[in-house]
């Protein structure tokens, strides 16, 4: 019974085939397959480690013009986005019954005038009877010593004269209370009308309108705003950096800035300030970053990402990050053995970029290969087959 | 001696062959049932693995963070991180999700995490690990995201710079993950209709609005659009500490619920996934039993075939030894093919499922045995047909 020969070498290439595929498959999957892996060596390159952070758009100088007391507001002339000049009118309060009040302060004021103006003449009259009883009392007084009158009609011009300097003295005294009356009767209208000019709404500075909290005929308290105003050259952003990464944040610092109205496009700028008081809620730091040149357009409240540069470490070692592997507590990276096994080796890493290049703290061969990324996690001794990619796309 | 059932395979091995085949890939039909049991199991293992964790502490009396919705305050971690034998603490977010890409959108489990710390994917095996603390993504291989690719989640946008693999929720869900302070904002940030119907509703209450205190509902707004939950905080566990020791301070001190990685195994594979690998597990039951009934069926039929054969062979003076060893070889023969071909082609499918098949090689071992005894089972039935055969039948017919 012999079979043709192409029968039998179909039969063979069937035999093989099958053999064959299921060696293949045992060989990749399964235990005896190797763990696909990429590896990598360390290269001395210049570190350019950067902070990132998320702002938004704030003003460094903002105003809230408000009352001082309670009140109603009886008109805003002004609205969002008006131009507004140092000292001008913007708002006013209703002043209720204050300018009655200024009115009566005003009549009282011209009584007390007219008051003065009666001391005074009051004070005349009295220097006139003085001037009369005085030397009436001297005569008197030399007639009597002469004998040509009456002991008791001198003592009566003497007695005439002191109540005239009496009157004086009372008469000049009514004219300094009636002097301080007006005075204090001025003051006080001088008050009336600085508590009329407090009502009237002005700005401080010359800025722009951002905000119209309160509308006529509403009732505001004390401190509450009803217009709020903004210096629109101090525009800067307040940006949030994370506490764990936030080493070297400094003044002066270089950044970039991206808004988000705006994707694609970087503004530079300039770490203004660092507060000092961080968000212990959040772990954040906060730092004020100031636009070199401000853009137009630029909203109040929007938010942008923030790229502050460090001062780069020259031709420093380093690794991609995904090397770095946590092993029991131990941080440190995979290297690819000879025998293409996978060993740990504890490493320690310092400054890191936002590339994911990371800077090695102890030294490692320029000939070390390192697992930068594999299929699974690696254990020591695992069997590793090098490969130059492990997926696809770009990069 | 010559090799009787060798001989009759020859004779015609092109019928022999594409049983084996048929055979083949019903075998690979079942592995892959047991594989994706297996794969469902295996998810949930993964599950647990990669967040990198020895204990995780959730809200009190739930079962979370998988299994069950869990919330607690972001601040938590500071103080597991003050108790004797805690070594690393982080604190992480879950959320399913659909992630939209440029016209599609993928449904993901979005993982937020703390770079550096427990819960970042263990391994990548494309770009780098999250760098910035904002908007970067590291996501599974399987959401078919590319490295560079633009994704959105909830209101921002984030680019994807590292791939990883086998990294996926319970339920098989690739994860993406993306910063903690994102995804908490991503998890409890509502959209902006919903953000500005409640600061309307607060503004409309006079008990938060009220006219003497300027700011005050405000200042409630804000504090509600802010989130400070997370989901859970993975513990790791200082060298030369014991698990439950550490679980039992948390839970008797924070007052909080803390499970070791067996236990959360336990709620992960009897709990969560638990009807679900049943279902499959009883599918797979059925499965072998029609296999193995088909085995034999096929067997005793071949032998049915041959029964002229065999009247033959007797009639010839042929013992019953080797008649039997004949057939018996025969039916190991085809379930040898059989399972090669089923193993390779179950291997050859399983990376087409849309969630994971494993295939384990204890399984395939049980498997190849379980087919030889059916094999082996199968044809004493036949055996016993064919010795019963009457010699008289080769020429009489």
């Amino acid at each position: 019974m012999k079979m043709p020969r192409l029968r039998r070498i179909l039969l063979l290439v069937l035999v093989i085939a099958v053999l064959g595929g299921f060696g293949y498959i045992v060989a990749r999957t399964g235990p005896l397959a190797a763990v696909r892996v990429t590896v990598a060596s360390p290269e001395r390159r210049d570190l350019q480690p950067a902070l990132f952070g998320i702002g938004t758009v704030e003003a460094r100088r903002a105003y809230a013009i408000g009352p001082t007391s309670a009140g109603r507001v009886k008109q805003v002339r002004v609205d969002v986005g008006d131009v507004v000049a140092a000292g001008e009118l913007v708002a006013e309060m209703d002043p209720v019954d204050l300018n009655d009040r200024i009115a009566a302060a005003r009549a009282a004021l011209e009584r007390a005038g007219n008051a003065l103006t009666a001391a005074e003449a009051q004070v005349r009259e009295a220097v006139s009877r003085q001037e009369l009883a005085e030397p009436n009392a001297r005569r008197f007084s030399d007639l009597r010593r002469q004998g040509f009158v009456t002991q008791e009609a001198a003592d009566a011009k003497h007695h005439e004269a002191n109540a005239a300097r009496s009157a004086l003295a009372a008469a000049q005294a009514n004219r300094e209370a009636a002097r301080q009356e007006r005075a204090r009767l001025l003051a006080e209208q001088g008050a009336a009308g600085k508590l009329r000019a407090n009502l009237q709404l002005r700005s401080p500075v010359a800025g722009v309108v951002i905000a119209r909290d309160a509308e006529p005929g509403s009732t505001v308290v004390a401190g509450q705003s009803v217009l709020r105003l903004m210096d629109p050259t101090s525009l800067w952003l307040k940006v949030r950096i994370d506490q764990g990464r936030s080493a070297g944040l400094q003044a002066g610092l270089p950044a970039d800035i991206e808004l988000r109205s705006r994707p694609g496009e970087r503004f530079p700028g300039r770490v203004a300030r660092v507060e000092l008081a961080g968000d212990s809620v959040t772990e954040e730091k906060i730092a004020q970053v100031a636009f070199d040149a401000l853009p137009d357009g630029v909203a109040l409240g929007e938010l942008a990402e923030v790229t502050v540069r460090l001062p780069a470490i020259p031709n420093a070692p380093v690794l991609p990050n995904s090397a770095i592997q946590q092993r029991q507590g131990q941080t440190g990276v995979w290297l690819l053995t000879g025998e293409g096994k996978a060993r740990f080796q504890p490493l320690r890493f310092g400054i890191r970029d936002l590339d994911g290049a990371a800077q090695m703290l102890d030294n490692l061969p320029p000939e070390a290969r390192v697992i930068v990324h594999s299929t699974r996690e690696l254990r020591e001794g695992d069997a590793v087959k090098p490969s130059e990619k492990l997926a696809g796309g770009r990069g | 001696m010559i090799s009787l059932a060798g001989r009759d395979i020859l004779h015609s091995w092109g019928k022999y062959a594409f049983t084996g085949l048929g055979l083949g890939l019903l075998i690979g039909v079942t592995l892959s049932m047991a594989g994706i049991y297996r794969g469902m199991v295996d998810d949930g293992k993964a599950l647990l693995a990669n967040s990198g964790a020895d204990l995780w502490v959730v809200q009190r009396d739930t079962l979370g963070p998988y299994a069950e919705p869990s919330s607690l305050r972001d601040d938590i971690y500071r103080g597991l991180l003050g108790l004797p034998g805690v070594a690393r603490a982080a604190n992480v977010t879950y959320l399913t999700m659909q992630a939209r890409q440029g016209e599609r959108d993928v449904r993901v489990m979005v993982v937020g995490i703390q770079p550096g710390e427990p819960g970042e994917p263990r391994y990548l095996i494309a770009g780098r690990q999250i760098e910035r603390t904002h908007y970067e993504a590291v996501a599974d291989a399987s959401t078919g995201f590319q490295l560079g690719e633009r994704v959105r989640i909830r209101r921002h946008d984030y680019t994807v710079v590292g791939l990883t693999r086998r990294m996926v929720s319970a339920s098989g869900d690739p994860m993406v993950f993306i910063p903690l302070r994102d995804a908490q904002e991503a998890q409890f940030l509502k959209d902006n209709d919903a953000i500005i119907n409640e600061r309307a509703r607060v503004l409309a209450n006079p008990a938060l609005n009220r006219p003497g205190v300027p700011g005050l509902a405000e200042t409630l707004s804000r504090s509600q659009e802010t989130s400070r939950m997370v989901n859970a905080v993975l513990v790791q566990i200082a060298p030369g500490w014991d698990g439950e020791q550490v679980a039992d301070a948390i839970r008797r001190w924070k007052r909080l619920q803390a499970y070791t990685v067996a236990q959360m195994e336990e709620i992960l594979i009897a709990k969560l996934i638990a009807t679900s690998a049943r279902q499959i597990a009883v599918f797979l039951m059925i499965l072998a039993v029609v296999s193995a009934a088909i085995v034999s069926f096929i067997i005793y039929t071949m032998t049915l075939g041959k029964l002229r054969e065999i009247a033959v062979l007797k009639l010839i003076g042929a013992r019953n030894r080797t008649i039997a060893g004949m057939i018996l070889q025969e039916a190991l023969g085809l379930g040898l093919i059989g399972f090669l071909v089923g193993k390779t082609v179950a291997t050859l499918w399983a990376p087409y499922f849309p969630k994971y098949v494993l295939l384990e090689p204890g399984d395939a071992a049980r498997g190849f045995v379980a087919v030889m005894v059916i094999c082996a089972l199968a044809s004493t039935l036949a055996i016993r047909t064919a010795l019963r055969v009457d010699p008289a039948t080769a020429i009489g017919g």
